[in-house]
């Protein structure tokens, strides 16, 4: 374990303790990492290369074999759409609602702001299996289930905490004296709010919307739970259910995973930088 | 504002003083939304949940009241218990390791060095997966005859036999991908609450002759403790409600409380009325968990500047 304070002594000791930290460093990085190339090798190779033994598949040559089985399969880009759809409305639904919640929480002042704080708050902590039951009998009743809106609502609901805790901490970053000018200049505080903060907090919204994006993408239970059909099912209910579809094809179940999980690590790679600003903005605070 | 005389003509009148400010009234009329949801959608239901553990209801139809009898039932049930059993180990060796790693990462990583963008982007991935997939790629990897580490640990003789067949292995692999999966995430909030101490206060303690340890124990974890709380309790709530991960990695074999509730509710409907006793029990339990947090270790939950 490396401390936090590094002051070298004799430089001998310093240059072990940076090639130390380094080989450290790149050995965390490989851990993070690996199981993604591994996939990844295991999705490029034929199903016999595969089936012989790890080693081979480390060097058998590339093949596109398993991408063509997963592309071939119309229920696998049906649950891709539906992964877009159901995780596209979720966060337009939540920034909504949420950015009109955090902007009253950031800036506004009302006698309820603690104990509607306390109530989001314990929303992230909610074991959202608690309430499948009851959802279900709801969702029942009102024809919802097994459509995107048995998705949607509850995806919401549980992306909603992130939110606004994420919104009220750009917030208030925000300098005050730019929505003090446009009210003296007779905005109000409603189009105070829409023309000056939502463009100025443009950048905070869009790192909210990656994060309640990669939210909604990921979510399991409710969509296991409240769906039926493979019309509905997003990416998250299809590609384990691979395992039953493709038994031993190992390497078409590789490539739906890789074919999921790409376009989330390029999001984050490129975003990297906000999305850490954005995960980290209201946890620290204290 | 107001006088003394005129606050005291509207003492208990806070409903007007609230509602009849212009200002005030938008500010609920813009929480409303999102309050309205989360009440519907979470605190109803779990209401709901709770008369329906003490009924003898079915998924089609409401029954009588039974009293504790499903609780009772539930506690008596194996199943149950070897879920209850199997998701406090879990949460218990899980969020110990990522603290324990995490902190240290986050340790290590708190200095200017070259790569620092990269190193944050790769610990960022496994965190941006699904966990669904995680689990996918990882049951891939311990595969029985085709499993790199399935494979490799049956080579060096850590495990002799396949890691997808036995509870126990099954149990250790799932901590073990999970630590993977959200250690990232805990270094990342450890290290953002680091980078809020001011560096004078170790050269200080330096000058004064205090050494690693000691900066480490008297001053690292005391300024750090806020941030720690937040990340153990976060991550305590959300191992302790673990579903998908066991569902998929095993294969539906490995039972946690979720994955019970799951079960009775959803796919034997025989047990639904059990199911919402186990429900109410992860409720109220996590709850009791959040509460020892704050009362017990002091957690800030104020969130007013």
């Amino acid at each position: 374990m490396a401390s936090a304070t590094t002051t070298g002594g004799a430089t001998g000791r310093s240059a072990l303790n940076v090639a130390l930290f380094y080989v450290f460093l790149v050995l965390f990085v490989l851990v993070s990492i690996f199981p993604l190339l591994w996939v990844f090798r295991m999705s490029i190779v034929t199903k016999a290369d595969l089936l012989n033994s790890p080693v081979v598949t480390a060097t058998a040559p590339p093949s596109g074999e398993s991408y063509k089985t997963v592309f071939g399969n119309p229920d696998f880009i049906q649950a891709l759409q539906n992964s877009v759809i159901v995780a596209g409305t979720t966060t337009v639904i939540c920034l909504v609602f949420g950015s009109l919640c955090a902007y009253s929480i950031a800036r506004l002042r009302f006698r309820f702001k603690n104990p509607i704080m306390t109530l989001i708050l314990a929303i992230s902590f909610f074991p959202q299996v608690a309430i499948i039951a009851p959802l279900f009998i709801q969702f029942s009743a009102t024809n919802i289930i097994n459509t995107y809106w048995a998705m949607i609502i509850p995806d919401v609901v549980f992306a909603l905490p992130l939110t606004i805790w994420i919104l009220v901490a750009f917030f208030r970053e925000l300098p005050r004296d730019l929505e003090e000018a446009a009210k003296v200049d007779g905005a109000t505080t409603l189009q105070a709010f829409r023309k000056v903060i939502v463009p100025l907090a443009a950048p905070g919204v869009f790192t909210t919307a990656i994060l309640t994006f990669i939210h909604a993408w990921n979510e399991f239970l409710f969509a296991n739970t409240f769906i039926f059909d493979n019309a509905h099912y997003p990416v998250t209910v299809v590609i384990p259910n691979f395992a039953t579809v493709y038994t031993t094809d190992y390497g078409a179940q590789a490539a739906g995973a890789v074919v999921v999980t790409v376009p989330l690590v390029i999001m984050v790679l490129i975003f990297q930088r906000r999305i850490v600003s954005g995960l980290t903005a209201g946890a620290v605070k204290g | 504002m107001t006088s003394a005389t005129r606050e005291k003509k509207r003492r208990g009148g806070w409903f007007r003083e609230e509602f009849g400010n212009p200002e005030r009234r938008l500010a609920y009329y813009m929480v409303l939304p999102a309050i309205v949801i989360i009440i519907a959608i979470a605190f109803f239901p779990i209401m709901y949940a709770v008369v329906l553990s003490v009924t003898s209801s079915t998924i089609t139809g409401f029954g009588s009241f039974v009293g504790a009898e499903n609780y009772i039932e539930m506690f008596k049930n194996p199943d149950f218990l070897v879920g209850l059993k199997n998701t406090v180990i879990f949460t218990v060796a899980s969020v110990a390791l990522e603290f324990i790693i995490g902190l240290a990462v986050a340790l290590a990583l708190n200095r200017a060095f070259s790569g620092r963008g990269l190193t944050r982007a790769a610990v960022l991935v496994p965190w941006a997966f699904p966990t669904v997939i995680s689990a996918v790629m990882w049951r891939l990897m311990f595969q029985d005859q085709i499993g790199i580490i399935n494979e490799a640990a049956n080579a060096i003789g850590i495990i002799s036999g396949p890691i997808l067949a036995d509870e126990t292995l099954l149990l250790i692999a799932c901590i073990l991908v999970d630590v993977w999966k959200t250690m990232p995430f805990m270094a990342l909030l450890l290290l953002a609450g680091l980078q809020t101490i001011p560096g004078e206060v170790y050269e200080a303690a330096r000058v004064d002759g205090a050494s690693v340890t000691q900066r480490f124990f008297r001053i690292t974890l005391p300024l750090l403790k806020g941030t720690i709380l937040v990340a153990v309790l976060f991550r305590t709530l959300d191992a302790y409600r673990v579903y998908d991960l066991f569902w998929v990695l095993s294969s539906q074999q490995l039972e946690s409380l979720s994955t019970f509730v799951f079960k009775s509710v959803r796919i034997s409907q025989l047990l639904f009325a059990q199911g919402n006793a186990a429900a109410v029990f992860i409720f109220v339990s996590a709850f009791l968990i959040a509460l020892v947090f704050i009362r017990v270790f002091g957690m800030q939950t104020s969130t007013e500047e």
